[in-house]
């Protein structure tokens, strides 16, 4: 029998407090590789706060995150991707302008990999339209193109789906479950778990900064979902 | 992997594209500057020598006080849609973003310097007694004194509330010793009285280690909470 693959990323006792508000506490998990975990659960839940942990932008307040079985995150930052809720682009630059900067920061050469990071989210490369006049979903496409630039086995994307067309939004699921396939490791916070139905292997339910929930599949987020809008 | 020479240059190359294109620290740093020279003028209004006596202290205020805007904006450009994030989850050096900061900040306030000098000479009657060609040598020196503290402290204020005020109250203590170099140095130059050699040393010495603190510590200020 096959031994389990080492995790991709483990989080020992990890909590995270404000002040005296604990945004996450006592998290304790373990995540296999080439899966797509979503990351469900209510506003101020501690969803994006996980998340911005596991990207290395927050540090826990107690315990420790481990990925690829090192608590050193500099060796980590080449191999993980980060999309946020805001777009972390320059408003005044084309796309390209954008991810040429961004290839630059990850030591790649801008052409053709940028083109093709563009083409790949459905956006043409030769706009020369500034990101600021974009409309919001075509800002969140591109935003995923700019996490995906450099190729990242670790991809952790805070609401992908938010301001997007259900055509795009499906595309852009599509997209994530060809990454998955090809190994990589996804987490997607999310209020619309319809959009990972065919493509999410597990979901996380976090209610109050603890895991409340860990389950195969988004029946139960789904479930949920459909609850909260009826 | 990410060389400090490359992504210095990448980070300035898209300082100066996001510049031209808004032209939002370049504007308000020449009227500001503009103001600060008519209103001196009116206000002072001095014979030819004690012109020279003033100027340089005028001149460097006024490009202190300017320079404030240009820094200010430097950072703001990084905090509009979270772009710092994508910065800091990569793994390129912290202090490549410094140095291209520091760099772009200091291309600006030049070209504001180079465009104000000649206004500061017909509005003061300015004429130059000692070897002018030294204060190209004061204005580099000064001009790299001004940005590297302030391209420093503007990213410490980033994230407090009251940054525009907290960038002049960190700021400009610690500019004391180089306005000090500047001011003497341009003077000296100015009237021919003495030489300014001291203050330019003094100046290359402020520079060297201011550079080199901020440097050391500008990654921890990076990925402050």
């Amino acid at each position: 029998m096959p031994a389990d693959p080492a995790p991709v990323l483990e989080l020992d006792s990890v909590s995270k407090l404000f002040g005296r508000v604990a945004a996450l506490r006592e998290l304790t998990a373990s995540f296999a590789p080439g899966r797509l975990y979503g990351i469900f659960g209510e506003n101020g839940a501690g969803k994006s706060t996980l998340l911005r942990l596991i990207a290395g932008l927050a540090r826990p307040t107690r315990g420790r995150i481990l990925r690829w079985a090192s608590d050193d995150l500099h060796p980590a930052l080449a191999r993980m991707g980060y999309m946020a809720h805001a777009s972390l682009l320059y408003d005044e630059l084309t796309a390209l302008e954008n991810l040429r900067y961004f290839a630059g920061l990850y030591g790649l050469a801008a052409s053709p990999a940028c083109e093709d990071a563009i083409s790949s989210v459905g956006l043409d490369p030769a706009l020369s339209r500034r990101v600021g006049d974009y409309s919001q979903g075509m800002r969140q496409r591109l935003s995923l193109a700019r996490a995906l630039l450099h190729g990242p086995d670790l991809l952790l994307l805070d609401e992908p789906f938010s301001n997007v067309d259900a055509g795009s939004a499906a595309s852009m699921a599509a997209r994530l479950g060809r990454l998955r396939a090809s190994g990589k490791t996804i987490f997607v916070v999310t209020h619309q778990p319809a959009h990972l139905e065919a493509v999410a292997d597990e979901s996380l339910w976090i209610a109050a900064g603890e895991i409340a929930a860990r389950q195969p599949g988004i029946g139960a987020a789904l479930a949920a979902s459909t609850g909260v809008t009826q | 992997m990410t060389s400090l020479f490359a992504v210095t240059r990448a980070t300035l190359a898209k300082d100066v594209l996001l510049e031209w294109r808004s032209k939002d620290a370049i504007n308000a740093m020449l009227f500001f500057s503009v103001l600060v020279v008519v209103i001196f003028s009116f206000a002072f209004d001095p014979s030819a020598e004690e012109s020279r006596r003033i100027a340089g202290g005028l001149v460097w205020v006024a490009f202190l006080f300017a320079a404030n805007v240009a820094l200010n904006q430097t950072w703001m450009r990084e905090l509009r849609n979270q772009v710092l994030d994508a910065y800091r989850v990569s793994p390129a050096p912290a202090n490549a973003l410094f140095l291209g900061k520091a760099l772009g900040n200091f291309f600006f306030v030049t070209v504001v310097e180079l465009a104000m000098t000649p206004l500061f000479i017909v509005f003061f009657n300015l004429r130059i007694l000692g070897p002018a060609w030294q204060l190209v040598i004061v204005l580099v020196l000064g001009t790299w004194a001004l940005v590297v503290n302030g391209t420093f402290f503007a990213a410490v204020s980033l994230r407090t509330r009251v940054r525009e005020l907290m960038l002049p109250l960190l700021l400009f203590p610690v500019s004391i010793p180089a306005l000090l170099g500047m001011v003497e140095a341009t003077t000296a130059i100015l009237t021919g009285d003495a030489s300014p050699r001291f203050w330019l040393n003094l100046l290359l010495v402020y520079d060297v280690v201011f550079t080199t603190a901020c440097l050391l510590l500008f990654e921890t200020v990076l990925h402050a909470e």
